[in-house]
Parts: C-alpha cells; sequence; structure tokens
C-alpha cells in the first residue's frame, strides 16, 4: 500500500512533468547560449574573410578556407608571441605547483615550529594588498621590468592555491608519514617520494588554475613589457587588436573603408584575424579543461570552504 | 637523560602553544632544519612581494617624487585624499565602481544559485555533466577572449544581438550597443553572468550534496511537488553557504573587475565604464601622478575592510554563519 502511494506521488503529478520539461528546455538554451559565440568565432575564422563582411556566417563557414590561419601562423611577430606564451605558461606552472607544494607540505606539518606564522603571513595578503603603483614601482626597483621573470616571480605562490594542496596533504593518511619517518626519512624525503605522488589530483588542479592565469595574462605584459615586442604574449596580441577594431568602431565610416579596401585585395580583414586569434588562444584551454573536471570541482570546494 | 626526556614531549602538538622560552626554539629549529627549508626562502619572497608594496602606501601622504630617496619626500598629510573628494572625475568613476560591483554582485548570486538548483533537479546524470561541462567553458576564457566575443556579438551588421532583436522586429535598426553608455552597465553584467555562472554553481553544488535525503523522502510522501521541494528543502539548506559568500564578496565591493571595463570601454561610453582601477592607471602610469593614484588605492581597501567588518558583524548579529 505504502509503496503504491509512493509511485504515484512521483509519477502522476503534472506539475512536475511541467516543471521538468521547462527545466531541460532552459538547460539546452544555457548551453546554447554558453556555447554558440565560440562556434561562430569558429565559423568566422574559417571563413574566407571578404566573404564574412557579407555576415550571416553563423555555425558553419560558408567558403572555407584555411588562409586566415595561415596568414596568422605565417606572421612572425605572432608565433613569436605564442612561443612567448607557452613559455610563461610552461615554465611560471612549474615553478609555481613546485613550490606551493613545498610549502603547503611545511605548514601541513603538525610540528613545524613557524607553522603558524607561515600560515598567517600567507592568508593575510588575501584581504590586502599595496596595489598597482607601489606593486610596479617595486617591480622597478627590482629590475625586473623589460624582462621574461616579470612574469613568473610575481606569482610564484598563490595563497588560494596553498590552501587547497594543504588541505589535501592534511587529509593524507597519517599512518603512511610516521612509517616514514620511522624508516628514518627525512622531511625531503617524506615530501618526494610520498607527498608529491600522493598528491597528484590536488597538484593537477593547481596546475590547471596557474596555467589558465599564465595562459590569459595580458596585463602584466602591458603594464611591464609593453615597450618589448620580444617578450609580447598572444593574449596581449589580442587585446591590441581589440582595443584597434574598438577605437574604429568609434569612426565607423573609417573601419568601413579599411574592410573595404580588404576586401578587394582579398587578404584578411580585421574581423578574420580576430576571429583566429581568439580562437588559437583559447582551443588549448578548452581542450585541457573538461578532463581535470572531477578534480578542479573537488579543489574549489576545499579552498571555498577552508579559505 | 634530562634533555631526552625535553625533546620528546616537545614532539607532542599540544605543548607547541606553551611558551617554552628561545633557547627551545632554536633546538626545535635545527631539528627541523628540512622544513626551515621549505618555507622560509618563500616567506622571504613572500615579505618583498606582497608586504613591501604595502610600505608604498606612505606615498599618498606626500607629494611623491621617484628621483628622491625617503627622508627627502615631502609630507602633506591628507592633500590627496582632500584632491580626491572634490574631484568630479574620481566621484564618477567611483559611482561606476559602486554600480556595476553592486550588479555584479546581486546577478551573480541570484543566477548561480538559481542554476544550482535547478542542476540538482536534473534527474539524468550524464546530461547534467555535459550542461555542466559546457557551462564551465568560458571560464576558463581570457577577458581578452571574452571581451572580443562579447564585442563582436553586440557588433552592429554582424552581431548576433541585433541580428535578433531586427529580425523578431523587437528594434527597427541595430543599436550601437557599446556606443551607448547607459547600456554599459547591463552589458558588464551580462558578460559576467555569462562568464561565470557555471563556475559560480560549483560550490552550491556541493553544499546541496551534503543535504540530509531523508527530507525529500518525507516531503514526497507528504505530497509536495518537486518545484515545492527546491523551494522548501534545498533553498533553505543553502543559506549558510549563501551568507558566507555573501561577506566574503562584500569584501570585494569595489572590486567591480578591471579587465572586461579596460577592454570594452572606449571614448563613446568612458563615461560609465572607467572604474578605480583604470583612474588609478590613468593618473598613476600614464600620468606620473604616484600619489594621488596610491591614495585611491588605499581609499579601494579601506571601504573593502569596512564592508567585510560590517557584513561579518550583522551576520553575527543575526545568528548566521560568518567568516571569522
Amino acid at each position: 500500500m505504502k509503496k503504491l502511494f509512493k509511485t504515484n506521488a512521483r509519477h502522476s503529478s503534472l506539475d512536475d512533468r511541467i516543471f521538468d520539461i521547462c527545466n531541460y528546455t532552459f538547460m539546452i538554451f544555457l548551453c546554447v547560449v554558453m556555447i554558440y559565440p565560440m562556434l561562430n568565432t569558429l565559423a568566422v575564422s574559417l571563413n574566407n574573410a571578404s566573404d564574412s563582411i557579407k555576415g550571416g556566417i553563423f555555425l558553419l563557414p560558408r567558403e572555407f578556407t584555411w588562409h586566415n590561419y595561415q596568414h596568422v601562423l605565417g606572421e612572425e611577430s605572432l608565433v613569436w608571441a605564442l612561443l612567448v606564451s607557452v613559455a610563461r605558461t610552461v615554465i611560471g606552472t612549474l615553478i609555481s605547483v613546485f613550490c606551493t607544494a613545498m610549502v603547503a607540505y611545511a605548514i601541513s606539518r603538525r610540528e613545524f615550529v613557524l607553522r603558524k606564522f607561515v600560515t598567517i603571513a600567507f592568508i593575510l595578503t588575501m584581504y590586502f594588498s599595496g596595489g598597482l603603483i607601489p606593486t610596479f614601482l617595486l617591480m622597478r626597483d627590482l629590475n625586473l621590468i623589460g624582462s621574461f621573470w616579470v612574469y613568473i616571480f610575481p606569482g610564484i605562490i598563490g595563497v588560494f592555491n596553498l590552501i587547497v594542496i594543504r588541505s589535501f596533504i592534511e587529509g593524507l593518511p597519517e599512518s603512511l608519514m610516521e612509517s616514514a619517518k620511522m624508516d628514518g626519512a627525512g622531511d625531503f624525503t617524506a615530501f618526494f617520494k610520498i607527498v608529491l605522488p600522493l598528491s597528484l589530483p590536488v597538484l593537477a588542479t593547481v596546475s590547471l588554475f596557474v596555467a589558465v592565469y599564465q595562459w590569459n595574462s595580458w596585463f602584466d605584459v602591458f603594464l611591464y613589457n609593453s615597450s618589448i615586442p620580444d617578450l609580447s604574449t598572444l593574449q596581449y596580441e589580442l587585446m591590441k587588436i581589440l582595443q584597434n577594431s574598438n577605437a574604429s568602431m568609434s569612426s565607423k565610416t573609417a573601419a568601413d573603408a579599411f574592410s573595404n579596401a580588404n576586401a578587394e585585395a582579398n587578404t584578411v580583414t580585421p574581423t578574420s584575424i580576430r576571429a583566429t586569434m581568439t580562437i588559437i588562444a583559447s582551443v588549448p584551454i578548452i581542450l585541457v579543461y573538461p578532463f581535470l573536471q572531477k578534480y578542479f570541482v573537488k579543489g574549489l570546494t576545499i579552498g571555498g570552504v577552508k579559505g | 637523560m634530562a634533555s631526552e626526556q625535553r625533546t620528546a614531549t616537545v614532539s607532542f602538538p599540544v605543548e607547541q602553544s606553551k611558551p617554552t622560552g628561545i633557547k627551545l626554539f632554536f633546538q626545535k629549529c635545527s631539528q627541523q632544519k628540512a622544513l626551515l627549508l621549505m618555507s622560509v626562502p618563500f616567506v622571504i619572497w613572500l615579505f618583498i612581494f606582497r608586504y613591501v608594496p604595502i610600505w608604498g602606501w606612505t606615498m599618498a601622504f606626500q607629494d611623491f617624487k621617484p628621483v628622491r630617496s625617503f627622508s627627502e619626500q615631502e609630507w602633506v598629510g591628507l592633500k590627496h585624499f582632500i584632491f580626491l573628494f572634490g574631484d568630479e572625475n574620481f566621484l564618477r568613476v567611483l559611482r561606476n565602481t559602486f554600480a556595476m560591483s553592486a550588479i555584479n554582485l546581486v546577478l551573480g548570486f541570484v543566477t548561480a544559485i538559481g542554476l544550482a538548483l535547478l542542476l540538482n533537479e536534473l534527474r539524468h546524470m550524464a546530461f547534467k555533466r555535459v550542461v555542466q561541462t559546457i557551462s564551465y567553458m568560458p571560464h576558463f576564457l581570457s577577458w581578452v577572449v571574452a571581451a572580443s566575443i562579447v564585442s563582436y556579438s553586440l557588433s552592429l551588421e554582424n552581431g548576433i544581438i541585433n541580428i535578433l532583436l531586427t529580425k523578431t522586429g523587437l528594434v527597427d535598426e541595430p543599436i550601437l550597443w557599446l556606443g551607448i553608455g547607459k547600456y554599459f552597465w547591463g552589458i558588464l553584467g551580462a558578460a559576467e553572468v555569462w562568464k561565470n555562472l557555471g563556475w559560480n554553481t560549483i560550490i552550491y553544488l556541493a553544499a546541496i550534496t551534503m543535504i540530509d535525503q531523508e527530507q525529500y523522502e518525507a516531503a514526497e510522501i507528504d505530497g509536495a511537488t518537486r518545484f515545492q521541494r527546491m523551494m522548501f528543502i534545498t533553498l533553505p539548506a543553502l543559506k549558510p553557504t549563501i551568507v558566507i559568500l555573501l561577506i566574503m564578496n562584500l569584501g570585494h565591493i569595489l572590486e567591480a573587475g578591471f579587465e572586461p571595463q579596460y577592454l570594452l570601454g572606449n571614448p563613446m561610453n568612458v563615461e560609465y565604464s572607467e572604474v578605480l582601477e583604470i583612474f588609478v592607471l590613468k593618473y598613476g602610469i600614464a600620468m606620473g601622478n604616484f600619489s594621488l593614484a596610491t591614495a585611491a588605492g588605499i581609499f579601494k581597501t579601506l571601504v573593502s575592510f569596512i564592508f567585510l567588518f560590517a557584513a561579518n558583524s550583522i551576520a553575527k548579529k543575526l545568528g548566521q554563519a560568518r567568516l571569522f
């Protein structure tokens, strides 16, 4: 009798059905809104540049061509910028994740004499910072302006990442550490041989966060190295193109004249270059993040609760 | 023998908090060389890169000239702060910052909580996972890419928004969205929601998994519909999470973001798009008025702290969960 009642309640309610239909429809609409701009940009980047001016490109290219990509990747300065982006992402991520994990290990040890001091010193910086100008002057005094290392040094340790890794290490079984200590292993051995291998899931999460930050950065390039073309990055080059097209938007006729002139010559237009670079700048991340979803969801939850 | 006993007690964490003398401290230090080696270099790093800049705040009370040494700087008291509050530009920038920050805060909270509740009602797990993955995507894009997409979507001829609006007959003429200042706050709010909506649901979804399933079963027996269960069980259970996140976010009330405003701003919408950070950048880096720009930065930090503490103590009075 009770069972019958329950199934009735679950299936017969018209309200629930309507709710479900609305909910699924809404979710599909949401996905379209999230993903359409990207697909549209991809279509424009793969479409003949002069044809794109006529408009009407939505999900598929009308006159398919690789020309835009050939043009962008044929431009030496853009390829160099891409290499700088890759370099700062790889070097910055390796250094940051390794150093953050090391400090996280130290402050996860209960017996560590400076544990409280180090933890608080780091966490305090979450709530205030010196601000733009003092930081800029510091970089100048440290002679970091005009150098590649201005991308790496200021961000070696992220406090949020530190908390995430620390929480993970604290969750590892204490008996492992004890038996290692019993065998005479020092802290470095324990860190490299036990903690690092066991922490791979959280290290993957933090690597994603740092890599995304490094890959997406443009403001430090703009602030510190804008006069040095050799240290420009892909995002900064894209930003310059975006700023130019924003500026030309205020004089619409000038922009039209420009794109028409280009259309005659059958080369590339600012729009197609922008679309192509947008795709190049986002594809690496879009290909990686879904595989780490399980981990970063967990990492974010830990950091959110403890932070 | 005696010293051996002493070291043995020291290794218990409980004993650590008791003052046991400077000699013991150094003794422990020498036992923990490895841990010190792992952390102290980075404490020095932290000091240089995070604490030294705070010393730069003194600039706000000086007429700072980069060529002079610290002792030669001229102290001017609150001159720069007084100037700021008489400056029309600064007040306008402050208005923009508050407005966009408030819009982002409210929109961000309402949409993320709403989406988390709806995602939780999806029965089809594979479908739910696909929706989540897609909704996280924009968060990983840079603001440069996002701004590029936004400005293209809003463009006059080929922008999807104008195409939809003209095709459906809602407007007769395409609108130059980014060229009209009063639309800027709305555009920015929408762009922020697009970028961070999915990401912001993560923490709520995690909190939802903590809810006791028996409550739902009991409600179902009592004949509650799905919608009712969502509103009267799930939503109230999220209250502590919402309060904590709200307090944390109020601490950032003067951080309306900087990248989207900078990237989407142009001379036509500058009245509405310029925020504090851009003001600091303009006065400090471009015009070299370090003192004034630093004063504006300090003001921001001060307001953030006031909001953070105020929100926290209100939550305390109301008997809610709180940050500290």
